[in-house]
């Protein structure tokens, strides 16, 4: 679904390169997260599957990049916008600041879509149902708080039912609870109903529970790639600017002291600390 | 710098009820982290702090300074408070300009906001960024840099608006850090804070709210174990309390160091 051949761009005027000869496959209904530290290339890379780069963002961009068989770099952006859906880091950023309501919010894709008025009437009800929304869908959307914007930014772009949804940290604001049922989503998207997720996010452990993959950047390479638990259980991690789960630290913290289970991987998750302590 | 917020109510346009006869008193001096699902009335008590919104019923006073008498420029000289979204506050051409509106509006003389500027740039280690723009950096550095805006005010209270959220790994040891170095300066902190990682390890005062209420009010240790009352807030305990929960461990450790003592002595 995502084809990505010795891809280097360098943003205008920029010296270094933000992604560095990047090649990736990312095939239909995988939930692959990717991790790093800011400025190691996750949201340029984003950036780059929704063809921001190079119609939006301009800078040189070699190499090759496929997205649901376009090719992104001669494909307008209209016509991607059809097949891959982007949640933006920031809520703020993606709400038109057009609309009244949150329930014409959610609508608002769909009409540039040309949807018929009750078939987008019963999706977006089915959306603001799905994100936890009913309660707010006649007021404003600059009224919500900060996490009903982030849900209601990821409703706006799921109701367009993308092949690929590209998240860049869509769970920032939102509380602990609000984190995870996005990820429980996510994960049901991809299961359910074969969409391809690209997450960028810091979020160590709630990746290790729900996500099929784990790639970690760094100076715009890939320079890990794998199920989640063998890559994010190191408390080493730190050096690539990711925050390690903490028991993963615990439980390093505690060999050396010669606690816990003496042999096997580091524990990621809760249920893997439990284990690791038993 | 003391504060009291007394039985105050707060209605948005359009009839939210945002706050619902919330007291709450913070001694000087106090870290205090403010906790609770979305839409719980945080960030709505958080803006009563600095006059940006004025109490519906009840009063908020900062200092003796009731904030319906007093403007909320006048409340920038106790008051310094960083928004969630760092875009709700930037608008200056350089990172530079944006950290000295505030000190040159408290009247300090050119030197002394040169000065406050670097120094506030410096502890949140964008030294280096001071002639950017503030859009050309990633939203993470933009919410930095406002939090060097609210440091380089000097002022007693500050009160911070998730201050770790996008951070990576060195960003929120920084937040951390400066967070630790206020405490050492005995300025009063409040921060709004999804984070329970970073809640446990800053903050000695937790206050849990929800719909609009303070549900509960006290030291760290005593309030994150309580996962049933949390649970009513949309919080869960800190990673390492869960896990000590889940093996049946007394106690609730905030520390790696403490769950490993606990973890030992039953052990044994």
């Amino acid at each position: 679904m995502i084809e990505a051949r010795h891809l280097t761009y360098h943003y205008p005027r920029a010296e270094r390169p933000a992604l560095n000869d990047l090649t990736l496959s990312i095939p239909a209904g995988q939930f692959c997260a990717v991790l790093g530290a800011n400025g190691a290339g996750k949201s340029t890379l984003a950036y780059a599957l929704t063809g921001f780069i190079p119609h939006f963002y301009r800078g040189r961009l070699e190499g090759k990049l496929e997205v649901a068989g376009n090719d992104v770099a001669q494909t307008p952006l209209a016509q991607l916008a059809g097949t891959v859906g982007f949640v933006f880091a920031n809520p703020f950023n993606q709400i038109t600041g057009a609309k009244f309501t949150v329930r014409q919010e959610i609508a608002f894709g769909l009409e540039n879509l040309g949807v018929p008025p009750t078939e987008m009437a019963a999706r977006v009800d089915e959306m603001l149902a799905r994100m936890g929304l009913e309660e707010a869908a006649d007021r404003s959307p600059i009224a919500l708080s900060g996490g009903q914007q982030q849900r209601l930014a990821i409703a706006s772009v799921l109701v367009m039912r993308p092949q690929v949804l590209v998240l860049d940290e869509p769970t920032s604001q939102l509380d602990p609870a609000g984190s995870e049922a996005i990820f429980r989503l996510l994960r049901t998207l991809a299961g359910d109903q074969e969409i391809t997720i690209f997450l960028a996010s810091h979020k160590v452990a709630l990746i290790a529970e729900f996500a099929d993959r784990a790639l970690i950047l760094s100076g715009g390479q890939i320079i890990d790639d794998g199920a989640p638990p063998a890559i994010l259980a190191d408390p080493g991690l730190e050096r690539l600017g990711i925050i390690p789960s903490a028991y993963t630290e615990l439980a390093h913290l505690a060999r050396q002291r010669g606690l816990g289970n003496a042999g096997g991987p580091l524990p990621v998750t809760l249920a893997q600390a439990e284990a690791f302590f038993r | 710098m003391e504060i009291l917020v007394d039985d105050v109510t707060f209605t948005y346009p359009g009839n939210v009820l945002a706050l619902d006869g919330v007291t709450l008193t913070v001694a000087s001096g106090e870290a205090m982290a403010l906790i609770g699902e979305n839409g719980a009335g945080k960030s709505t008590l958080a803006r009563h702090l600095n006059g940006l919104l004025k109490p519906g019923e009840g009063r908020v006073l900062v200092g003796e300074w009731d904030t319906r008498e007093h403007t909320v420029a006048q409340l920038a000289q106790r008051v310094a408070f960083a928004f969630q979204n760092p875009d709700d506050q930037l608008f200056a051409r350089t990172v530079r300009d944006e950290v000295a509106f505030g000190p040159r509006n408290l009247g300090r003389s050119a030197a002394e906001t040169a000065t406050a500027v670097e120094m506030a740039l410096e502890q949140v280690g964008l030294g280096g960024r001071a002639d950017a723009h503030p859009y050309d950096l990633p939203v993470a550095d933009r919410k930095l840099v406002t939090l060097a805006a609210v440091l380089a005010m000097e002022t007693p209270l500050l009160v911070l608006d998730e201050p770790t959220a996008g951070q990576d790994a060195e960003g929120i040891r920084r937040v951390g850090d400066i967070v630790e170095q206020l405490k050492d300066a005995g300025r009063t902190i409040i921060a709004i804070t999804h984070d329970m990682e970073f809640c446990a390890a800053h903050f000695g005062r937790v206050v849990v709210m929800a719909g609009g209420q303070i549900i509960a009010d006290g030291a760290a240790g005593e309030i994150l174990r309580q996962s049933e009352l949390l649970a009513r807030a949309d919080v869960q305990p800190p990673q390492l309390v869960r896990l000590a929960q889940a093996l049946g461990l007394p106690g609730t450790p905030l520390t790696r160091a403490a769950f490993l003592d606990l973890y030992e002595e039953k052990q044994q």
